[in-house]
């Protein structure tokens, strides 16, 4: 590599690029993070926080296996993390809950996840309204039944993007914040709003801005934001050891909720959404309505057009990678520990290769 | 540490304190009581388990959370005295299941 440029440049500093950088440091690459400043659109720090396996690829068998394989290496990280920087992710796998208010919600969701595990072999079970309160005693009434799955987990992931940053720059990495790219040149040249990086092999990892960096270097990043809003709670003593798809206390004790799913970009909290959130909750789980809200915001999620992935290399521009996905907490362990070793090699996996945004190029019929 | 104006002449209230009976003065607020009785700590953090005790006492900061009257996590400087009241150091997270 010449002087003062690096091996790899990761374009992105929230979840997905942190994880992939964290994984390509060696102490022995140079690895470069670029990153924008605190406005930057940053689901990273709105997101849930789930490492979620029990909704993940139906119609899509690799998505399916990789969100497993994640699954199973998180354990591996949160300890790597935790051994590297003295930081606690207080990641716990003990299984995950859809809790269904109605024999309709129940029967869909049912019928999906059978599905689900005739394609990809996932463990689940089917709970009526009494088997389900014998594994959370306050549920209410209203509770049909629910979708255990033994392979749900959830983590802080406030401290793992922490972790994560702490990580790459105790392994020699280079995090350069304010280094928002806005052109990407041969070789590869990267113009930022503070001077031009140079590195021999890029990854976009860029979330939303994915969709502007792409086509910089031969790659289709199609894109948009998908709103999601969460209410926390005051912090409370432990009730629930299991996460829930729209509910979970964390480590700390709060109590965080949020499924919405909006299109649109208007990052406001609408009260609509959160009032729907919290009366399903309340169903849920009646003693909370006690609790005090401290706090409610909204973030994008980074959405593709068939919700799965993208992981691709440029077939014009070789050493360009491109990396995105809505799950970053729960392919954060992928990200790290597989992704990162193909970047450094090269080529992905064929395993990868259904992630190719080609899929998106088929003639749409008049 | 406080003491009351002299000439402070509005009725006498009394209220529990961790099983403790206190004075106070109609129309105190219940942090202000406490204070003025020499109790200074309010709760305990849910996560250090740090004492805190009642700061702004207007409304903003917090610190003064407390479980009143078998409601946890009320703000003590924003509630009045009652005769009667039954107020609880809150320590650690509040634990609704203590309330009901």
């Amino acid at each position: 590599m010449a002087a003062g440029g690096y091996d790899f440049a990761v374009i992105g500093g929230g979840l997905v690029g942190a994880a992939i950088a964290f994984g390509l440091c060696d102490g022995k690459r140079r690895v470069a993070l670029l990153d924008e400043g605190d406005i930057a659109l940053r689901a990273s720090r709105g997101n849930f926080a789930l490492v979620w396996v029990q909704s993940k690829g139906l119609g899509m068998p690799d998505y399916a296996q990789w969100t497993r394989r994640s699954s199973d290496a998180w354990q591996g990280l949160a300890e790597q993390l935790k051994r590297e920087t003295q930081i606690d992710v207080a990641f716990s796998r003990r299984g995950g809950f859809t809790l269904c208010l109605s024999d309709a919600e129940l029967q869909a969701r049912s019928e999906q996840i059978k599905r689900l595990h005739n394609q990809s072999d996932l463990p689940y079970e089917i709970l009526d309204h009494a088997q389900t309160k014998a594994r959370l005693p306050l549920i209410g009434p209203s509770v049909a039944g629910s979708v255990f799955c033994p392979l749900d987990a959830h983590t802080n992931s406030l401290r793992l993007l922490r972790a994560l940053h702490l990580g790459f720059t105790r392994r020699g990495g280079s995090y350069l914040p304010h280094h928002a790219v806005t052109k990407i040149g041969d070789g590869f040249r990267l113009e930022t709003q503070n001077g031009t990086i140079e590195a021999l092999r890029i990854v976009l990892a860029a979330g939303l801005g994915n969709a502007a960096l792409a086509p910089m270097v031969g790659l289709n990043a199609p894109v948009r934001p998908l709103k999601g809003e969460i209410i926390v709670t005051e912090r409370t003593g432990p009730f629930l050891q299991h996460p829930i798809v729209n509910l979970r206390q964390t480590d700390e004790g709060g109590v965080m909720i949020g499924d919405s799913q909006e299109e649109t970009a208007d990052l406001r909290v609408r009260s609509g959404a959160i009032a729907t959130m919290a009366a399903r909750v309340l169903a849920m789980f009646p003693h909370l309505a006690a609790l005090n809200v401290v706090r409610s915001w909204a973030a994008l999620r980074v959405m593709t057009p068939d919700g799965f992935p993208v992981y691709q290399q440029s077939p014009t521009h070789p050493g360009a990678f491109l990396a995105i996905c809505h799950s970053g907490v729960t392919l954060a362990a992928a990200h790290a520990q597989h992704l990162a070793p193909m970047l450094e090699a090269g080529a992905l996996d064929p395993s990868l290769s259904s992630f190719s945004a080609k899929r998106f190029d088929v003639q749409t019929a008049a | 540490m406080f003491k009351r104006l002299p000439d402070d002449s509005r009725a006498i209230v009394r209220l529990h304190v961790d099983g403790r009976h206190i004075e106070a003065r109609e129309g105190d607020s219940v942090a202000a009581a406490l204070l003025a009785a020499g109790i200074v700590q309010a709760r305990s953090t849910p996560v250090g388990n740090a004492p805190r005790g009642s700061y702004c006492m207007m409304g903003v900061c917090f610190d003064c959370l407390m479980a009143i009257d078998g409601v946890g996590s009320r703000q003590a400087c924003l509630v009045p005295v009652r005769e009667g009241m039954q107020v609880r150091t809150q320590h650690g997270a509040r634990r609704l299941e203590d309330e009901t």
